[in-house]
């Protein structure tokens, strides 16, 4: 099972690591890092189904303002 | 000496209206291989081919294990061995260096190695010497079928020669008439799939050179940029090399001896002095027919299926195809099965299928990443395996063909009894070192009777099916001795355990003590009575 509630044990310093690597890189470079990165987690985890999982959310379409918001709220709500 | 290909003669016309119950359209390997199968199980056949020779040029050359031990039971498996190039390792290079290697078949103690490289012109040509050395199969050369009907009863044939025209009737036709299939083509069946946006320049060298028996693969090497390059030996001292030349490349233009000169030579070095046998360019597809058997009509190796060629996955399909299918046609030729049995061709090999179109597509879209993200992970995956083992199981520059399981066929039956590993119902049987009299033999030698077989661990019973294969953990008469243990380990047999297989050599059903009942019942379930 995907796990989607919080559980980094440094969330900001994860958020601040990633940044970092990515300084000073170009576009390329960074899908590179990216790759690498997602490849190594992935082996990590090891589960197919969850990556699987993590695919399909990270997939999903972007949605930004109101509707998406309020979509939210409404998951909140109920 | 370069191949000279042998020009058969052309056979003459056949008397209009002439019938017979098996005509296979297409003398190509997987046709010829249905021929020789046929043929040894008594059948006659009548093979059509609008051709007068074998393969030309380069084309299948790796033949798996599988492939092997069928051929074994045919008769070609010593000729193989002894003509082709063996090999087990395969190097994945990425840029300048090793990422990894491989070993394809780490266990000792089988007959055949994981693959044999050899020229399908040979393999064509001692097809058809087998096939004549039967004196049942009539196979007509420069026999062009250019008109088909079908119905319940069979087929007719319009056929063209160059002495004149015939039509023939045959209760049962087979469609083994290549991608390009004039019968799936005129019955109108579609041939869905996809085609991969990408172009491979082949070229066959003769050359001395130092390179092992290993199957190379490089992507994006020095000596060719952006593109991947495979090498692998053939018998003869002819290696194979095949580039990556993209979509946009001018098939025209790539063609030129002399600009393929100049990319074996980038890639060998100005010292290895070679010849250039044979060059081609390719482009793939990954398709197939929705079903193998119309009626009496039955689709075979390329004519039902095609995929790119990484993996080797399309003859070795083929073959096992014939494998599949012939033992079912003989039975229901000799009213010993119903005519049902054969839509269990069906409901095996084309799961079968779909799993080499799978894996070949997989491969493929490694190989020629679709965008700059797909390529970003490709490269990643090449540079960490070179470093980490995790990243060496995504390497994909071809998954080798396996052999097909098939699991979830109408003809198994399940296990009831416990077993830990072992050969489930589907799987073929798996190889053993075993003594016979004292010598030294194999296990699958025995069970190669073209026939329902039992294998039984245990000392031999007055009165047992025949044929039955006794095997034991110490010498005894009349059983093969399982010395090494090895057959006992693979199957996960203990005293008293028996595998019924089917003429293929795959495992119907399975059972701790041998039952009679459940024999019999699973040789019904197997026969689809
Ligand atoms: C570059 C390349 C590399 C490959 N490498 C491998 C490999 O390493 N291993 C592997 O297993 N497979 C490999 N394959 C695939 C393999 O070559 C084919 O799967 C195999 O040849 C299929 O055999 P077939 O008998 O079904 O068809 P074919 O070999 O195409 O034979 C069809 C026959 O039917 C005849 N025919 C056609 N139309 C008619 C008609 N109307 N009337 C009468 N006769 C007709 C033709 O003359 C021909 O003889 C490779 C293929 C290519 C192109």
């Amino acid at each position: 099972m995907l796990i989607l509630d919080p559980n980094l044990s440094d969330p900001d310093a994860v958020f601040a690591a990633l940044m970092e690597a990515h300084r000073d890189l170009s576009p390329e470079q960074s899908r590179r890092l990216d790759a690498r990165l997602v490849l190594l987690l992935a082996n990590h985890i090891g589960d197919a189904a969850v990556i699987q999982a993590a695919i399909a959310i990270a997939g999903q379409p972007v949605s930004i303002g109101k509707s998406a918001l309020d979509a939210h709220s409404d998951n909140e709500a109920s | 000496m370069p191949y000279a290909s042998p020009r058969y003669a052309a056979a003459p016309p056949g008397q209009s209206g002439e019938r017979h119950p098996v005509v296979i359209v297409g003398g190509g390997m997987v046709g010829l291989t249905a021929a020789l199968d046929l043929a040894r199980h008594g059948q006659p056949v009548v093979v059509l081919d609008d051709d007068d020779t074998v393969s030309i040029g380069s084309r299948a050359i790796c033949y798996a294990k599988r492939t092997l031990e069928i051929y074994d039971r045919l008769g070609l498996g010593a000729r193989l061995m002894d003509k082709g190039v063996v090999w087990n390792r395969g190097r994945v290079f990425f840029g300048e260096r090793q990422v990894y290697d491989f070993d394809l078949l780490p266990e000792a103690g089988h007959r055949f190695p994981a693959f044999v490289n050899l020229q399908q012109y040979y393999l064509e040509e001692w097809l058809v010497e087998a096939c004549h050395a039967t004196g049942q199969v009539d196979l007509r050369w420069k026999h062009k079928v250019v008109g088909l009907t079908h119905d319940a009863a069979g087929a007719t044939v319009s056929v063209q020669t160059p002495n004149g025209d015939y039509t023939l009737h045959a209760d049962w036709l087979l469609a083994a008439d290549g991608a390009r299939s004039f019968v799936r083509e005129t019955l109108g069946l579609p041939f869905v799939g996809k085609i991969f946006r990408d172009r491979f320049l082949i070229a066959d060298v003769t050359m001395q050179a130092p390179f092992p028996p290993e199957r190379w693969f490089w992507f994006d090497p020095p000596f060719h940029h952006g593109g991947s390059v495979l090498l692998h030996r053939q018998a003869d001292q002819v290696w194979r090399i095949d580039f990556q030349l993209g979509w946009d490349a001018d098939p025209d233009v790539e063609r030129d001896p002399e600009r393929v000169r100049a990319r074996v030579r980038a890639m060998l070095g100005p010292d290895v002095a070679f010849d250039l046998e044979w060059v081609s360019i390719y482009t793939f597809r990954c398709r197939r027919l929705e079903r193998f058997r119309h009626g009496r009509v039955l689709f075979l190796g390329d004519a039902a299926h095609q995929v790119s060629p990484f993996g080797a996955r399309g003859g070795n399909a083929g073959v096992q195809d014939a494998d599949n299918l012939v033992w079912k046609l003989d039975l229901v030729l000799r009213g010993a099965a119903p005519e049902a049995l054969l839509d269990s061709y069906d409901a095996e090999r084309v799961p079968a299928n779909d799993e080499n179109i799978l894996n070949s597509t997989r491969s493929t879209d490694f190989i020629t990443p679709k965008n700059a993200a797909a390529r970003a992970y490709r490269d990643a995956v090449l540079e960490l395996a070179a470093e980490f083992p995790f990243a060496r199981s995504l390497v994909n520059s071809g998954r080798l063909s396996r052999p097909a399981v098939l699991t979830g066929s109408p003809l198994n039956t399940g296990d009831r009894d416990h077993w830990s590993g072992g050969v489930p119902p589907g799987a073929p049987a798996v190889d053993a070192p075993v003594q016979h009299n004292g010598a030294e033999d194999w296990l699958l030698r025995h069970l190669a009777t073209g026939q329902f077989t039992q294998l039984r661990f245990e000392p031999p019973v007055v009165g047992a099916a025949s044929p039955t294969v006794f095997v034991t953990a110490t010498p005894c008469p009349g059983a093969l001795h399982d010395a090494h243990g090895l057959a006992a380990a693979r199957y996960d047999a203990q005293p008293g355990t028996t595998i019924l297989l089917r003429p293929d050599q795959h495992v119907a059903g399975r059972w701790r003590q041998h039952d009679p009942a459940r024999l019999r019942q699973a040789m019904e379930t197997a026969r689809a009575c």
